[in-house]
């Protein structure tokens, strides 16, 4: 059985994994295809999401319509488990916006937008973590996005380019299935290796978006996410992905065969029981779980990292959440991938005599340069989609979006900041939540009875909205620390967070609104609930957008990063991180597409250095 | 209209529920519960890890709370709000009382927030009700109902002594509308069309995308 309970543990493994998400999951994968072995331990439980996805749950059969709750932050039916803003039994600390220095609290504010917290931390505790709510966005980092400080002389830039990372985007695509075109825009890579499934055609009110769009100069090309449009190709991949490895190849064929194409219904943040778009748990694990080189232990909480006398790691130590019992597993290698923070937390928690501030953190920048994304967006109410009659323009999720398009206005200096951001849209007949069309009292004033049904047959469907998700750019306020005091159940101190947008992401996120307040304009729409004149409030809260990059950074010098440029740590050489901890700057590209690029990557240079008994 | 010629309110299961859970809780019958515009002591939230691949009714969490009276006054005016029309049925035939009474009854914070809102709108309604024709606003004609609505329904009232209450109405008309086009009946009435397997996503009618200058 290569589900485990903690007490059923090989005395000794190849490697050691913490974390199965997007990072862990890649890791496990690519190793376990490659013969090592590998035990993986997850902090939450065993997920099964063919037999527990909600797939056709309507939101009348879940309590509250299914609106969102502190226990289900994202509806009642979003997949996540034990997990949210905030999770039983592990606190973390931040600070209100306009508080004190030093004056830390618990983190408790679930609802992002009436609170003043400082940093909000996303946590799912679930096999396959945070990739089975996630929103499959998996666009690729641009050659500009590696080296952003040469460019403008701000942030740091990556150890690598892009044509280092193109292979293992390239591998990555294959495996999961990423729909998507090939523009050819600045920046904005093409897969030029056939790895892409064909683009959905867009939703109406998209097409409509797209028409205006243009009329402003923005592009609205069709969106790459890793939803299967079609059935993949077993055979051909298996084979491409894993050359002279035919036991691998077997095994990837019976994998890719299980997963069926999306059938267009059904929202895919709540997971999906055939399997048609990538999660970590029904894309990495069941392969990798078929190799038989993978054991895999859940509700294990990793409290450090074990090193020998040498100063290299040996293994780590957990905590079994079901019995509550103190565990060790040994390795030859250890790598994180429990997420950006939650690996550094490990690190800083992992002190000993010779290592007194924590693993791997003789630079000190453990926990420093922490990321998100920034976000803003704005609804507006269109005319021209109003009674366009019954008929399903449902789909999955977004089929288009706007790829950042003023770089060159941006290097002429036209633009007052500095970074670039992508705009993703709501524009579609999806299935109504329980306030879906709580726009309707802006349009009518408020309304009741013969006129109010009336009104929402008129206007249903015709309410879009516009999200930008910008580049924020390190900085030496936002970072994450060991607090002191505050412990979490298991008795492992907790986090505490920093954090401050810089004036780069507030000029952004105000150029976002005005440029949606346009485009909404120029499609003949009516703005909702947006102020034109104060653009700057509000921001979305730091962490808020899920993005958290950085932490574990890594580079080219030992002296001021954590990690060498193939995400060991300089100051351990058998201990990677394979999460978004290892990011330097975050680019507006969603970072799980490129957590899985560069796990992968890392993954193929561990095995390379483990054949050369480097390790 | 008598209570019993309602619809069905609660599955069977859901409503052996409710009453086993309502009668543990003497708060329940006190009635304590409800002047205190507190959610009563025995509402539990559903956690971190509830069974998704499932459907509930409400009460199936925690108890539902209203008391006859309100619940008549709470149905009169969900119907006002979302009346039957040739296309589609009123909101109390399709449960909309029921899930308003577990919204307020729920142990979430912003659910509490919201419960002594809706108690004091429904409250205010029967009393002005009271105050004009001398019943109970569920007894009024339609046409009376609405000479109170009247008051209330804008978003900015004429009367502005009369803002809490139109704040108050338009929570109860974000609950209903909420509540009423998030089931079969209501999605239907929006033209809304989906939530089904397809073979492949279809083309778009040509008929609307000729309206949208789109071909």
């Amino acid at each position: 059985m290569p589900f485990l309970t903690s007490s059923k543990t090989k005395p000794q493994y190849d490697v050691i994994i913490v974390g199965s998400g997007a990072g862990g999951g890649t890791s496990a994968y690519v190793l376990a295809m490659a013969g090592v072995k590998v035990l993986l331990l997850e902090a939450g439980r065993r997920y099964d999401p063919s037999t527990e996805t909600p797939m056709f749950q309507t939101p009348n059969q879940a309590p509250l319509r299914g609106t969102g709750t502190p226990d289900k932050p994202f509806g009642f039916h979003d997949a996540t488990v034990d997990g949210g803003w905030t999770v039983p039994g592990e606190p973390y600390l931040t600070r209100h916006q306009k508080g004190s220095a030093d004056q830390f609290h618990v983190a408790k504010d679930w609802d992002i937008w009436g609170s003043q917290q400082e940093w909000f931390w996303w946590r799912a505790r679930m096999l396959g973590g945070r990739t089975n709510h996630w929103g499959r966005i998996s666009l690729r980092m641009g050659p500009y996005d590696f080296k952003p400080r040469a460019r403008d002389g701000l942030g740091l830039d990556w150890p690598l380019e892009y044509h280092d990372l193109e292979p293992y985007y390239d591998k990555v695509e294959s495996l999961i299935g990423v729909w998507g075109s090939n523009e050819g825009l600045e920046n904005t890579p093409n897969s030029v290796n056939g790895t892409l499934l064909p683009p959905p055609r867009p939703h109406v009110a998209e097409m409509l978006l797209k028409k205006h769009a243009a009329t402003l100069g923005i592009p609205v090309i069709p969106s790459r996410m890793a939803i299967l449009s079609q059935k993949l190709d077993g055979p051909r991949l298996a084979k491409k992905l894993h050359p002279g490895n035919p036991a691998a190849q077997k095994v990837l064929i019976k994998a890719m065969d299980a997963r069926l194409a999306c059938f267009w219904a059904t929202d895919c943040g709540r997971g999906c029981a055939i399997k048609a778009n990538y999660q970590s748990s029904t894309v990495n694990l069941p392969p990798a779980l078929a190799t038989g080189n993978l054991d895999v232990v859940t509700d294990a909480m990793v409290r450090e990292v074990s090193v020998n006398d040498e100063g290299r790691a040996t293994g780590v130590y957990y905590v079994d959440k079901k019995t509550k019992e103190d565990r060790r597993a040994s390795a030859r290698i250890v790598i994180l991938a429990a997420s950006g923070c939650e690996s550094a937390r490990i690190l800083l928690n992992s002190k000993s005599a010779r290592f007194p501030n924590g693993l791997a953190n003789s630079s000190g920048k453990v926990g420093r340069y922490l990321m998100d994304t920034v976000g803003a967006g704005v609804s507006g109410q269109i005319p021209a989609l109003e009674n366009l009659g019954g008929f399903n323009d449902e789909g999955a999720t977004m089929h288009v979006y706007t790829p950042w398009w003023l770089y060159q206005e941006q290097a002429a200096g036209k633009l007052d900041f500095p970074r670039g951001y992508h705009i993703e849209n709501f524009a579609r007949r999806s299935l109504p939540g329980s306030g879906s069309l709580d726009f309707l009292d802006t349009m009518n004033g408020g309304v009741y009875g013969k006129r109010l049904k009336a009104d929402a047959r008129r206007y249903f469907g015709s309410m879009i909205n516009l999200s930008g998700r910008g580049e924020m750019i390190p900085n030496d306020q936002s970072y994450c620390e060991i607090d002191p005091n505050v412990k979490d159940a298991w008795g492992i101190p907790a986090l505490r967070f920093r954090f401050k947008w810089s004036d780069h992401e507030l000029k952004q996120a105000e150029h976002m609104r005005r440029t949606f307040i346009q485009v909404i304009e120029t499609m003949g729409g009516k703005v909702l609930g947006q102020s034109k004149t104060d653009l700057r409030n509000p921001i979305a809260p730091g962490g808020s957008i899920i993005h958290e990059v950085g932490t574990t950074c890594m580079g080219a010098d030992p002296k001021n990063t954590v990690l060498d440029p193939h995400c060991r740590a300089w100051d351990v050489r058998n201990l990677l991180v394979c999460d978004g901890g290892p990011f330097v700057s975050n680019a507006d590209k969603n970072p799980t597409l490129t957590i899985m690029a560069l796990a992968w990557r890392s993954c193929e240079h561990l095995l390379e250095d483990m054949r050369q008994g480097n390790v | 209209m008598s209570e019993e010629s309602f619809p069905p309110r609660l599955s069977r299961r859901e409503a052996l529920r409710w009453v086993a859970v309502a009668t543990a809780s003497t708060a329940f019958f006190s009635g304590a519960a409800f002047s205190a515009g507190a959610a009563p002591k025995t509402a539990q939230p559903y956690g971190t890890d509830p069974l998704l691949n499932d459907t509930y009714d409400p009460g199936a969490f925690w108890p539902l709370t209203l008391d006859a009276a309100q619940r008549r006054t709470l149905v009169a005016v969900c119907d006002l709000i979302i009346p039957a029309d040739e296309k589609s049925p009123a909101a109390s035939h399709v449960g909309v009382p029921d899930f308003i009474d577990e919204w307020i009854s729920a142990p979430y914070p912003s659910q509490q927030a919201h419960r002594p809102v809706v108690l004091e709108g429904l409250k205010w309604l029967d009393e002005e009700s009271r105050r004009r024709f001398g019943k109970l606003f569920h007894e009024l004609t339609v046409t009376q109902q609405s000479e109170i609505a009247d008051l209330v329904c804008a978003v900015e009232p004429k009367d502005p002594s009369l803002r809490h209450m139109s704040r108050a109405f338009a929570l109860l008309r974000s609950l209903t509308v909420g509540g009423y086009y998030t089931t079969p009946a209501g999605l239907k009435d929006l033209g809304f069309v989906g939530n089904v397997a397809l073979p492949a996503f279809p083309e778009a009618p040509r008929e609307v995308l000729q309206k949208l200058g789109l071909t």
